[in-house]
């Protein structure tokens, strides 16, 4: 019987060959994520679900990153019940600042997500993990903690909708625009349920860090999950994080396909999202003239080497506006490191960028660069709800990084080729 | 289960960031959150509703981020049941699993108007308002146990116990 590839990953974390879409099944995950928002709640709801020892401490990650480094007393707790629980149940990847990062971007680099795997993680982007050609899927803390008691968990396996992308790409044009003209085209619920699976022969185009970038802002389209197939880039990635041998688990033809959408790259040009929802998107060039406060780069979707190198491109010789902030957040700490042995932080901080410590940080409006009432920030983030980065009346839109680099120097919203000209100029 | 109320209406895609701004989050009181749910865009939210009123919205509500606090928020400033077109999957897991009873009823959800009475049987399906009934979507038989139960805390336990109850009995076995 023809399968698609999220009801073979299912079937295979539930002990069936024919678990289909619809069906309500119990599946032991791979892994289990909490932070230090939705951790400490899960951590209560075990005590009173009358846990006190979860099955499996092996598969479950702790990673302190939203109030991490702790902006009060409050955040202080939250990110020390990440400690003792880790300490009270053997939990040996537990990460904080100096050793962690953003944890969508630091599980794969820790090489904590495999190909075929079942994610199931305390925050809304775990689809980030389809990159990697695994299951990832964003839930709540009771759910999780009910995972860590039983080792398995309710699901209801998802239809799959194909998106496919062909062609060749613009300049200035990333991972961040094929998903921003996803979201444009079917709406913050048009994935509803639903595993995005992706398809096409540019796929081997997209590096991994854009991958992860489309993969990540599948959560904005209420995708239920998301695949990349598997194939030589990952294998690469695979071999250098020394995971052994990967398979490719594609969805059988004539598999049960709900929605098949076709995207040539070529018709692509750089995006944004306006204000107030991720799919209220327009291309850069027909914005319009929207002045800027502030500018920030990095979050769990575009803070990757790959968006570091576009911005430090586009800074070199050059300065960011007067009276715009620029804040560039490494993802990780690794990333930070590498931006810096590469010459890249030099070149932001030259330019007048400030670089904040690996944090979700002023993404969801948390610290580290919250917005006053009615200020305007460009970001590399994944959404601009009304208030997500502060004030009620301030306004974010979500750009890639050329955009937001470009942005931050010309102190409103540009395509980034019209900053290249005046420079060639 | 049978919630009555009134609506307190709002519109598509109300979304986790502002039934709760991640800033409160460091909280996981009820009473603390409810007192700043829904404050970007309803500041005085919590001084209108009464304990029971009834939150009546459009497509995909409580969309966004994976935070249970806002099911948490939700029941801290006294709404008792939330009836909209279509709910984001996370969302609907955490109401559930929060014992936040939910309905998906469109038409209904169009036709209730702020202010007005309104009246929802989850075990029957039904929503009763401004003189008309409406037929809601009918969660799964397996949703329903569990919700009967009273969300996922009393489910876990029972599991739990249920396990403990069947390796003592495979012990006694073991030990004749």
């Amino acid at each position: 019987m023809a399968s698609t590839a999220a009801e073979k990953i299912f079937g295979r974390h539930c002990g069936r060959t024919d678990a289909k879409a619809g069906e309500i099944v119990f599946a032991r995950p791979d892994r289990m994520l909490l932070n230090d928002i939705t951790g400490p709640l899960s951590f209560e709801l075990l005590k009173a679900m009358g846990v006190e020892r979860i099955r499996c401490p092996e598969k479950i990650v702790l990673v302190g990153d939203h109030f991490a480094p702790a902006k009060d007393i409050a955040s202080a707790e939250g990110l020390r019940s990440l400690e003792d629980f880790a300490a009270a149940q053997g939990v040996e990847h537990a990460y904080d600042v100096g050793n962690g990062g953003i944890e969508h971007t630091l599980m794969p680099e820790l090489g904590l997500v495999r190909p075929g795997d079942l994610i199931i993680g305390g925050d809304s982007h775990t689809s980030t993990c389809g990159a990697f050609s695994a299951i990832g899927i964003g839930m709540g803390s009771a759910d999780i903690a009910a995972a860590m008691a039983l080792g398995e968990l309710w699901f209801r396996v998802p239809e799959t909708m194909v998106v496919e992308f062909t062609g060749t790409r613009r300049s200035y044009v990333t991972g961040k625009d094929f998903i921003l003209a996803v979201l444009g085209d079917i709406g913050a619920n048009g994935g509803n349920y639903r595993c995005m699976e992706f398809s096409g022969s540019a796929l081997g185009s997209l590096s991994m860090d854009e991958r992860m970038a489309v993969c990540n802002m599948t959560a904005e389209a209420g995708a239920k999950t998301c695949l990349m197939p598997a194939d030589e880039t990952t294998a690469a990635w695979a071999a250098e994080k020394k995971l052994g041998p990967i398979e490719t688990i594609g969805s059988d033809p004539g598999a049960n396909i709900a929605e098949h959408l076709r995207y040539s790259l070529a018709d692509i040009e750089p995006l944004c999202a306006k204000p107030f929802m991720p799919d209220n998107v327009v291309p850069v060039s027909q914005v319009g003239t929207v002045k800027v406060d502030q500018v920030y780069i990095g979050n769990c979707s575009n803070g990757t080497m790959t968006d570091l190198r576009q911005a430090a491109e586009m800074f070199k010789g050059q300065r960011v506006a007067r009276n715009v902030r620029c804040i560039v957040v490494p993802a990780t700490q690794k990333i930070h490191r590498q931006a810096m042995r590469e010459g890249i932080i030099d070149i932001l901080i030259e330019a007048g960028v400030v670089i904040s410590p690996s944090t979700c940080g002023a993404c969801s409006g948390l610290h580290m660069g919250v917005l006053a009432g009615d200020q305007v920030a460009v970001t590399t983030t994944n959404r601009n709800y009304r208030g997500r980065m502060g004030a009620p009346s301030s306004k974010v839109y979500l750009a890639n990084a050329w955009v937001a680099a470009a942005s931050a120097i010309a102190g409103e919203i540009v395509h980034p080729a019209g900053v290249r000209q005046t420079e060639a100029a | 289960m049978i919630a009555q109320g009134i609506v307190r209406k709002y519109g598509d895609a109300v979304d986790t960031d502002v039934i709760i701004p991640a800033r409160y989050l460091t909280s996981r009181n009820r009473a603390f959150l409810g007192e700043h749910c829904m404050e970007p865009v309803d500041p005085a939210f919590k001084s209108r509703i009464k304990p029971g009123d009834i939150m009546v919205a459009g497509e995909n509500f409580g969309c966004g981020s994976s935070r249970e606090h806002a099911v948490l928020a939700l029941r801290g400033a006294g709404i008792g049941c939330v009836v909209a077109n279509s709910f984001s999957r996370i969302f609907f897991r955490n109401a559930l699993n929060q014992g936040l009873p939910i309905v998906a009823c469109p038409d209904a959800a169009k036709f209730a108007q702020e202010g007005q009475p309104i009246r929802v049987d989850t075990a029957r399906g039904t929503v009763e308002v401004g003189g008309k009934s409406f037929a809601a979507e009918k969660w799964p038989e397996f949703l329903n146990d569990f919700i009967t139960q009273g969300g996922i805390v009393p489910y876990v336990r029972a599991r739990l116990a249920e396990e403990k109850q069947r390796l003592a009995a495979d012990n006694r076995e073991n030990l004749r």
